[in-house]
């Protein structure tokens, strides 16, 4: 598919940035224009997912097959030849999508384009908060469409500092603090990305089309080959002493973007401070780029280590969903138990990778389009109370039920579909990823279905305490939640209540490619 | 003799070129005395025609004036770094208040600048023990007035006085280590008998190590390499910034340009056959590149964690200089040509953010009179353009993508990863993450904090926005589009070899 000449992925990719360079030659008065803008530019890149949606090949494998890739783009973007002692290198401008990247796609394009309305009421410097948005959106479409690791590794670092400068400038009061520890955690997480990067570079070359010379490369798909690891480099054979740090290196990179304990510390104070639109883009995708790598690239790269450390992940991944829980129900603040129920759930991602099955994987996959979805729900929700109350104190509230009722509506369905009940998304891929598990860690998956309890636990407490009993006389004028804000929720709620019902909608488009993928892993030697 | 002499003078134009318009600009001075800036323009094109015919010199490869000097790819590359540098100081002196308070004493700032860049022209070719401490001392000689160049202040005085006081012990040493040398090679000057001389007679290995530490502290001093940095936050702070920029870049690039051509040819097994081209070994029983590697784990670790603590931030980049030293100092460790060819990309990109950050802090202090964190405050509001700018030319230095800097980066933790040094790697990784600490807080105060109340916004010349713009767009482009830096640098990292 091609507009103009330019394939669809670098539209969907690129859009934002044309928008943010359209903002930044607007005058600063006109604020209106300033948002339309940003509308229009998350608009049409929504637009373009859907086509995505529909003109895509759901039988199609891809993983590690460029065959398998669809809307495929490759060009030469760095070639370096003649250079006697670095080898040949060449970096490819490499995009292309299959059924693991394009859920992400979708919801990528989706939470931007409601992060935009979501952020309608920006006190001040509209201008800059608006060209961060597009430029994080950029970075993050970016990460989910590259195919070449350089590529990606660059897309991936793009987003630190518009997340930096979100938080930092438009967040809470302890805004400074948050800011700072984000951005050192996940650009702790990066290097150690770039280190097992460059290691995988020196280890994998494949011949050049042409003259069959063999060459360096950072082609995703090409490291993903066994037979293309040259003997005697760094990450050559299987399961070297190498191999394993390259794994660890990779791991604690995406851990501290899923984040995993004991890597999670910042997404608390990230998410407290930061304002709604950017807990949403936070919460909704920035956290699945961290699975989404282990997927991408340690799995595929590293099969058998993804077999040998597989209870390793199971184990994390419990500890994740109980402790999250756990700290979920201790919280005081609205968000904060948003934050801590999104590590909790983010553990049940972890366990369906871990289960190393088609279910599992599956589970997993969707419980990652979920989760972006129905907790985007829940901190809009978060963001509607706030906006008029000021306060996110869970027991200042009581009652609102009665002089809210519209948003008690709306928040019913978030708060059912986060606590996994059956008819709604969130019980689908919470069902999968347990199924998955079972099979392979029993013990520890009989201990994290405690987690389905807790979680049913905080949720419905904190929904008997802010919504049901007593109203409180303080909060008896606030308006009920308004058209925009109902326009922002709305359709998440309409995708958790249609996924809930009728799933293959989603799970049509990633079957076969997850089902390779896990074909791929198993293939791996045992250790 | 008088041919090869006269030969040699043909390869030699770039040096008298700056020879010449050393001589001009201070006789331009004196027939001009009304005029002080013409001397600077005069000195401006003598460096101009000094790179074009350097330019010239590209690919050749000779040894001149019976083998002091080295004419070759290494040298070229660095004579370009070094005049391009002082190219951009002497643009922005054209905008400095500091330099242009003292009117009449422009003269000398102009002359003494060409006279620093012959001597660090004269630095990156020098092949003989004695044409190295000449041009060491040229270079330092010059530097010492200049970065006492705005003498009223105290600070700058103080500057001035510390960097002699540092320069003479680090010559000393260098000295002494370079007499023992002498006496161990049985007298030989040249860097190639040297290596002739240690690798078929093999000598004392402590007396070789003595010789070679002391030749160290002398050059570290100039890299301004742990523990031999004590005068660069001082001096850095103290000397006008036009002339910290230059010396964080130029000298810098000097220095290296020195230790590696040293180290590279007196001090490594030229006698070993059979190894992979590109890659050297050290002398057998003398592995000298455990010490570099040790010294640039120092630099790096501690010039960051001391940065984290700075609130002047012309101090803060003499520390973050110095760390960059260390990310430098780690491609020699390694020991092969990728290493060399890392570094040299890592000093182009690093001359243009280098510079970038200095002529930024020169242009608010321009205005604020300040250098202080807290003086910018709220910058990116009163003036967006430079706050961007900052921003980039920070995150490059933090090496992050897509800038310049990460290039920079990945190509040093490359060459090291393909040499299997990961520790170190790692070493250097943590670092970076680091350094983005206090980077960031700069960036902070720039971004995240509101300006003081009557701080209205802040207007600049257009000029002075193009000439930012000429260093904001390198660092970025050659984020995005490398080749260029990465074939001139591997086309640079060859040198004269032994015979």
């Amino acid at each position: 598919m091609e507009f103009v000449g330019i394939g669809v992925l670098s539209w969907i990719t690129f859009l934002p940035i044309i928008g943010m360079i359209l903002i930044l030659f607007i005058p600063k008065e006109n604020q209106k224009a300033m948002k339309w803008t940003a509308v229009a530019a998350t608009f049409l890149q929504l637009v373009l997912a859907v086509m995505i949606y529909f003109h895509f090949n759901k039988g199609s494998l891809g993983i590690n097959t460029q065959e398998g890739m669809q809307f495929v783009e490759k060009m030469s973007w760095i070639d370096i030849r003649g250079v006697p002692w670095f080898g040949r290198i060449h970096v490819d401008y490499f995009l292309g999508i299959d059924g693991l990247s394009v859920p992400m796609v979708i919801l990528t394009a989706l939470i931007s384009f409601i992060a935009v309305f979501a952020s309608w009421k920006i006190p001040k410097a509209l201008k800059g908060y608006m060209a961060m948005l597009l430029l994080l959106d950029t970075g993050m479409m970016g990460v989910f469409v590259s195919l070449d690791f350089f590529l990606f590794y660059v897309f991936w670092e793009v987003m630190l500092l518009p997340m930096y400068f979100l938080i930092g400038i438009w967040g809470g009061p302890r805004r400074e603090y948050a800011a700072i520890k984000f951005f050192l955690y996940t650009l702790l997480g990066s290097v150690l990305i770039l280190l097992a990067m460059i290691a995988l570079y020196f280890s994998v070359t494949v011949p050049d089309g042409a003259t069959g010379e063999r060459m360096y490369t950072f082609n995703m798909l090409a490291m993903m080959n066994p037979a293309n690891f040259q003997p005697g480099t760094l990450l050559a054979g299987v399961g070297t002493y190498w191999r394993h740090l390259a794994y660890i290196a990779l791991f604690i990179g995406f851990a501290i973007k899923v984040p995993i304990f004991p890597f999670h510390t910042w997404l608390p104070d990230a998410h407290v401070e930061a304002p709604t639109a950017i807990s949403v883009i936070l919460a909704g995708v920035l956290l699945k780029m961290g699975t989404y790598g282990l997927l991408r690239i340690s799995y595929p790269m590293f099969p058998e280590l993804a077999n040998y450390y597989s209870w390793a992940l199971a184990l994390v991944a419990v500890i994740n969903i109980i402790y999250g829980a756990l700290c979920a129900m201790a919280q005081q603040d609205f968000k904060k138990l948003i934050a801590y129920s999104s590590i909790s759930h983010m553990g049940i991602v972890l366990l369906g990778m871990a289960a190393l099955n088609t279910q599992g994987m599956i589970g997993a996959v969707f419980q990652m389009f979920n989760h972006g979805t129905i907790t985007a729900m829940l901190f809009l929700i978060v963001g509607v109370i706030y906006d008029r109350a000021h306060t996110r104190d869970i027991d200042a509230f009581g009652g609102l039920a009665i002089t809210m009722p519209k948003y008690t509506g709306i928040m019913t369905v978030a708060f059912f579909a986060a606590l996994g009940l059956p008819g709604l998304s969130g019980f689908l891929s919470e069902a999968f990823s347990f199924l998955g598990a079972f099979q392979t860690h029993r013990v520890l998956t009989i201990v994290a279905t405690l987690g389905i309890v807790l979680t049913a636990a905080y949720m419905l407490w904190t929904l008997q305490r802010v919504f049901l009993g007593q109203p409180n006389e303080k909060w008896a004028s606030l308006p009920d939640i308004n058209g925009r804000e109902l326009f922002t929720l709305v359709p998440l709620a309409v995708i958790v209540l249609v996924l809930g019902i009728c799933p293959s909608l989603l799970l049509d488009l990633m079957t076969s490619s997850l089902n390779h993928l896990v074909e791929v892993v198993r293939a791996g030697a045992v250790l | 003799m008088v041919d090869q002499a006269l030969l040699s003078l043909a390869k030699f134009l770039p040096e008298i070129t700056l020879a010449i318009t050393f001589c001009l600009a201070l006789l331009v001075g004196v027939i001009f005395r009304s005029r002080p800036r013409l001397s600077m323009w005069v000195a401006l094109l003598g460096v101009v025609v000094s790179i074009a015919l350097t330019i010239r010199e590209m690919g050749i490869t000779e040894s001149v004036f019976s083998g002091m000097i080295a004419v070759d790819p290494f040298a070229t590359f660095f004579k370009l770094i070094v005049g391009s540098s002082a190219i951009f100081i002497f643009l922005f002196s054209l905008y400095s208040a500091e330099v242009l308070s003292t009117m009449k004493r422009l003269v000398e700032y102009s002359s003494l600048l060409v006279a620093m860049t012959l001597g660090m022209y004269l630095m990156v070719g020098a092949t003989n023990l004695l044409m190295m401490v000449l041009s060491i001392e040229l270079t330092g000689l010059s530097s010492y007035v200049l970065a006492g160049y705005t003498k009223e202040a105290s600070d700058s005085s103080e500057a001035s006085l510390k960097y002699i006081i540092y320069g003479a012990l680090s010559t000393g040493l260098m000295l002494y280590g370079i007499s023992i040398l002498f006496g161990l090679t049985g007298g030989a000057m040249d860097i190639y008998a040297i290596n002739r001389a240690l690798v078929t007679s093999p000598v004392n290995p402590i007396a070789l190590l003595v010789a070679s530490l002391l030749i160290i502290a002398g050059l570290g001093y100039k890299i301004s390499a742990v523990p031999f940095h004590f005068w660069t936050p001082d001096v850095y702070e103290g000397a006008p910034i036009t002339i910290t920029a230059f010396l964080s870049v130029a000298s810098k690039a000097a220095g290296f340009a020195m230790l590696i051509r040293f180290f590279k040819i007196a001090f490594i097994d030229s006698s070993a056959v059979g190894l992979p081209a590109g890659i050297w070994i050290t002398l057998q029983g003398f592995e000298w590149n455990k010490i570099i590697a040790i010294l640039s784990v120092l630099t790096m670790t501690l010039g960051n964690l001391v940065a984290v603590w700075q609130n002047n931030l012309k101090r803060l980049l003499a520390y973050s200089s110095i760390a960059h030293a260390g990310y430098m100092l780690m491609g020699l460790a390694i020991l092969s040509d990728k290493g060399i060819a890392a570094v040299l990309i890592y000093f182009v990109v690093y001359m243009f953010m280098n510079l970038g950050a200095f002529y930024v802090v020169m242009l608010v202090s321009n205005k604020t009179g300040s250098e202080d964190i807290d003086s910018y405050k709220g910058l990116g509001f009163r003036s967006p353009f430079i706050g961007v700018s900052m921003v980039i030319f920070f995150i490059s230095l933090a090496g992050l993508p897509p800038t310049a800097g990460f290039i920079g980066k990945l190509f040093i933790f490359a060459s090291l990863l393909d040499a299997k040094w990961i520790w170190l790697a790692v070493v250097g990784a943590i670092n970076s993450v680091i350094s983005l600490y206090y980077y960031v807080r700069v960036v902070r105060n720039m971004f995240l904090r509101d300006p003081d109340e009557n701080s209205g916004p802040l207007k600049f010349s257009v000029p002075e926005i193009v000439l930012l713009l000429l260093l904001v767009v390198p660092t970025l482009l050659f984020g995005l589009y490398y080749s260029p830096i990465v074939d001139f640098a591997n086309a640079s990292a060859r040198m004269l070899g032994v015979h």
